[in-house]
């Protein structure tokens, strides 16, 4: 099947945006990062359909000249997904702004303490510390 | 069978509110639940003298060829009256022994479901259905152990004895498998009537299986778990840790040997391994004061001699062995059960606070002379016919091999390691009954703080009574576990339990057991320099520094890949869909196909323009400006499809675009108009080279998988089926909802838990709005410097006196929150760029 260079373009280019974005701090542009990777794969699918047609209307459109319905039938359902993302990070983007001040992407904080104790070489204490089960606390018998 | 399990286990459900209601006295309702059991096994007795079997099948999911088997053998049935008879003793016991303490009614549930699992454990006759009921026994160990949670002694031990039969079970459960794989089926008494062929992959899976074994029987390097074990109360440590779980590895070994002793490994490792832990458990033994440790070590002693005996297998190894596991149990439980009480009524373990109870307590002094007695093998009690009958098994070894290849030196060397174990045995026995009863110089009579009652002291005596007249039945338990015996070859005698054997060779070794002992007794202080110079590192610090170093192994691990920032993950991700599926890419990127450029100029028109918009997108700096590139890239995207022939899909487009644009206008006019500025850092450049290199593998990705592509898709058809069997002209419509039904129901559960998410993201403000102004004031601004604020989208909008440092606010989005939020602050709005706050200074009004 031959590609469509075009819209293979258009793809590449939403996807490689939205790949720089998420990798930033701000929660914001995050959001459009994933739109943009959204946006991306749908086109993906338009790729994949193979070649533009008439809509996929039975009466509308005779049967050779239609557009492949089945990608078609996928993007719908991501389009409306995408929407409930949107909305979500968005309202943590907001709520990480009223919280902080700001709508930055925070490390997550036992991840560091983690780290910390990594670098003291400070190890849990579970197994440390207790005496042998054999209990050993009592002196030699010698004199009895 | 299985409805004496189930039985058990119904009892298990309803015994702590019984013992909440009636008391401790509800333990002696409990015991007739086993003692019902040991009844029913008792009249099976004609079956298993004959060399029948009771058996039982309950389908459990037929057509799987899963069945629930069962099976009660000689063997099987010698370890039910052990289980079941000494479950219900113990359980009696328990009347007397506990008070009503808190933890006691969910004890009484715990221990009655352990009996019920390990009375599975021993008839069950699959060896999947074994390791379930094994790794039961595993967890209601954990349980029992750690009955006073609240200790940190009862903590460790109980997490100790779980990691390390866990281990093996886990073991186990690959030899299992791989011994089931290779030998067609999983009931165990089909592989024990046809062994699989001897190969390397059988060898493996048999020492997966002893692995197992090995760590439940408390085996070395193993065997650290079972003392510490002693955290229990003490009815655990009896029926658990003496007489039925410690058992259930020597089980498996007896259940396994007529199949498998002949396999490269197996007498090598139960014999070196049985040995040291003879050796070793007697030799601590020794050095113990709480009696009831030394009891501990004792069993890890003989647990060694019963894993050496039962693991040889030769026919009258086999007999001796049954003969010694069922001596085991009687005096190891009853001697427990007396160390219960002793601690019960003078509340003290250590010998050498311990006096005169030989006099005050005669009853229960009587009981442990009867078990000590067994246990260091005098006449006439039956662990002295056991010993007689294994020393007799290993000598024939010594002599003729039996079938072993043992015959000479190694053989003499087995005999001379166990007559050593037996010295300690003595020893140690001596030491028990001397430090638990004698009147000692220097030391008063321990007072007794309530004398134990007929039925404090019942258990133990029946117990110990047992291993009295047993002894005089030989010829009875001789024939009873001949049905075992005879799964092995004929070897040099027909071996038989009799209580006298004339003047011989076995009767010496017991002599020369008993003296030594008595021998290592009296010079025990020269025994106790010995001890204290042969300082070796113990297992269980070896342990410790095992888990220290694998706890160590997860922090490092954990802080090298646990990273905490969500870019660090992401970037990690890309670079791996770069480095798998792009570099097999690079390989398939021999071009398939014949791409086009476009299906029509507008397409390309169009796609130039959306690239655009995400470029400058990506390159914003202000939020709103960013939001409206992406809205044109939705919209171009919705062109697309309308040029692609998809009108569903730019319909959709169209109104969720929209829809967003509202939504982020209305959400970003209270955030500030600029993302945070930060000083461009070289990581940007790694992002733009991972941005540019993701873009280029989904573009070679497409190119590929498109040009591959040579079969007619499936929804050729689609446009007559869609008419016709869905009922609609639009096929996308139809697919929707004729094939995608449950995707849809999905996306509509996605919205509704976003939606949800949304909701309680945003309402959250009204209860916590008092926390969330207070944080908000105390945490706002971090530095001046760090943000550039122009124009009135900055900051935060609405709570005027909260409002930021730094802000010289225009007027251009002020009315909107002005308006909009001040009402909850009871404030007006301060006029744009009147105050400048600083840090923690007072509200401005």
């Amino acid at each position: 099947m031959s590609a469509n260079v075009t819209l293979i373009l258009v793809a590449a280019a939403l996807i490689g945006c939205g790949v720089y974005l998420v990798l930033e701090r701000s929660l914001t542009r995050v959001l459009i990062g994933v739109v943009l990777i959204g946006n991306g794969a749908n086109v993906c699918f338009l790729v994949a359909g193979g070649r533009a047609g008439g809509a996929p209307l039975v009466g509308e459109t005779p049967e050779g000249q239609m557009s492949d319905p089945l990608p078609q039938a996928l993007v719908l359902t991501a389009i409306v997904i995408s929407l409930a993302t949107i909305a979500f990070l968005l309202a943590m983007a907001h709520r990480s702004w009223q919280l902080n001040g700001h709508d930055d992407v925070q490390d997550d904080v036992e991840d560091a303490a983690i780290r910390r104790r990594a670098a003291t070489e400070d190890a849990d204490d579970e197994f440390s510390g207790h005496r042998d089960s054999d209990v050993e606390v009592f002196e030699e018998e010698g004199a009895s | 069978m299985f409805a004496c399990i189930l039985a058990l286990f119904a009892t298990a459900a309803v015994a702590p509110a019984l013992v909440r209601r009636v008391g401790t006295k509800a333990f002696a309702l409990l015991a007739m639940v086993p003692a019902v059991a040991f009844g029913w096994a008792l009249t099976h007795v004609g079956t298993i003298r004959s060399g029948g079997r009771v058996t039982e099948r309950i389908d459990w999911i037929p057509h799987l060829g899963l069945h629930l088997d069962f099976s009660l053998g000689a063997l099987q049935w010698l370890l039910v009256l052990i289980v079941v008879g000494i479950g219900a003793l113990v359980l009696a016991y328990c009347a007397s022994y506990f008070d009503d303490a808190p933890e006691v009614p969910g004890f009484a549930g715990v221990f009655v479901a352990f009996v019920a699992a390990m009375l599975g454990l021993v008839v069950a006759d699959n060896l999947l259905l074994l390791y379930i009921f094994w790794e039961l026994t595993t967890v209601f160990s954990y349980l029992l152990i750690g009955t006073q949670a609240a200790k940190a002694t009862s903590r460790t031990a109980a997490m100790q004895a779980i990691i390390v039969t866990t281990l093996g079970g886990l073991a186990m459960l690959v030899g299992m498998l791989m011994v089931g794989v290779s030998a067609g089926t999983y009931r165990i008494s089909e592989l024990v009537a046809h062994p699989p062929l001897p190969s390397a992959g059988l060898t493996v899976a048999v020492a997966f299986l002893l692995l197992g074994a090995l760590t439940k029987s408390a085996q070395v390097p193993f065997h650290f778990w079972l003392p510490g074990a002693m955290a229990a109360p003490t009815p655990v440590s009896a029926y658990l840790h003496a007489a039925s779980m410690v058992k259930a590895g020597v089980y498996l070994v007896a259940l396994l040997a007529p199949a498998f002793a002949a396999t490269p490994g197996w007498r090598p490792a139960l014999l070196v391994l049985g040995l040291a832990t003879m050796l070793v458990g007697g030799w601590r033994a020794l050095r113990q004061y709480d009696i009831k440790l030394l009891l501990a070590y004792g069993t890890v002693s003989q647990l060694g001699f019963l894993m050496l005996i039962l693991g040889i297998g030769t026919r009258a190894a086999a007999v001796a062995g049954l003969a010694l596991l069922l001596a085991h149990a009687l005096f190891k439980a009853a001697l427990f059960l007396v160390v219960g009480i002793i601690d019960h009524a003078t509340g003290t373990r250590d010998l050498r606070r311990l006096s005169g109870l030989r006099r005050t307590a005669p009853a229960v002094g009587i009981a442990a002379l009867l078990g000590a007695l067994s246990m260091a093998g005098v006449i006439p009690l039956l662990g002295f016919v056991a010993k007689e009958a294994a020393f007799q098994a290993l000598i024939d070894i010594a002599h003729t091999g039996d079938g072993t290849a043992l015959a000479g030196g190694l053989g003499w060397a087995v005999l001379a390691g166990v007559v050593a174990g037996s010295v300690l045995t003595a020893a140690y026995t001596i030491r028990f009954v001397w430090g638990a009863f004698a009147d000692k110089r220097g030391v008063g009579d321990t007072p007794l703080l309530h004398a134990p009652g007929p039925a404090f002291v019942a258990a133990p005596l029946v117990l110990a009574g047992t291993g009295l007249v047993l002894a005089f039945a030989g010829g009875l338990l001789t024939e009873v576990f001949d049905p075992y015996a005879a799964q092995f070859p004929l070897g040099a005698h027909e071996p038989a339990l009799v209580l006298w054997h004339g003047w011989s060779l076995p009767l010496a070794l017991s002599a020369v057991a008993l003296l030594g002992g008595a021998a290592m007794f009296w010079r025990r202080v020269a025994v106790a320099r010995v001890q204290s110079l042969l300082k070796v590192t113990s297992a269980e610090q070896i342990y410790r520094h095992v888990m220290r170093g694998l706890d160590r192994v997860a922090v490092e691990v954990t802080s090298l890949t646990q990273r905490g920032s969500l870019a660090a993950y992401l970037a990690i991700t890309m670079i791996v869909v770069l480095a798998v599926p792009g570099s097999a890419l690079v390989r398939a990127v021999a071009g398939h196909g014949q791409p086009r450029l476009w299906d029509s100029p507008a397409q390309a028109l169009v796609g130039a323009i959306v690239i655009l918009a995400a470029l400058m997108a990506t390159r914003s700096r202000r939020r709103m400006r960013a939001v409206i590139l992406v809205g044109a890239v939705g919209y171009g995207c919705a062109l697309l499809f309308v040029l692609h022939g998809a009108p569903d899909l730019a319909l959709t487009q169209i109104l969720v675009e929209t829809v967003s644009i509202v939504v982020f206008v209305l959400v970003l006019r209270r955030l500030p108009e600029y993302f945070t500025d930060r000083p461009l850092s070289r990581r940007r450049y790694w992002r733009i080279l991972l941005g540019t290199l993701v873009g280029l593998a989904v573009a070679g990705f497409m190119l590929v998988t498109t040009g591959a592509r040579h079969e007619v898709p499936v929804s050729a058809a689609w446009p007559g089926v869609a008419v016709s069997y869905g009922g609609g002209g639009n096929i996308v419509n139809v697919a929707l909802v004729d094939i995608r039904a449950w995707d849809t129901i999905g996306e509509i559960a996605v919205l509704v838990a976003a939606a949800t998410g949304v909701a309680s993201l945003i309402f959250i403000q009204t209860r916590l709005s008092d926390f969330r102004r207070s944080r908000t004031s105390l945490i706002r601004p971090r530095s001046p410097s760090s943000r550039v604020c122009r124009g009135g989208g900055c900051g935060c909008p609405g709570r005027g006196p909260w409002r930021p440092t730094g802000a010289r606010s225009s007027s251009r989005w002020s009315p909107a929150w002005c308006s909009t939020r001040s009402s909850s602050t009871r404030s007006t709005c301060s006029s744009p760029g009147t105050t400048i706050l600083g840090v923690g200074s007072p509200p401005a009004w």
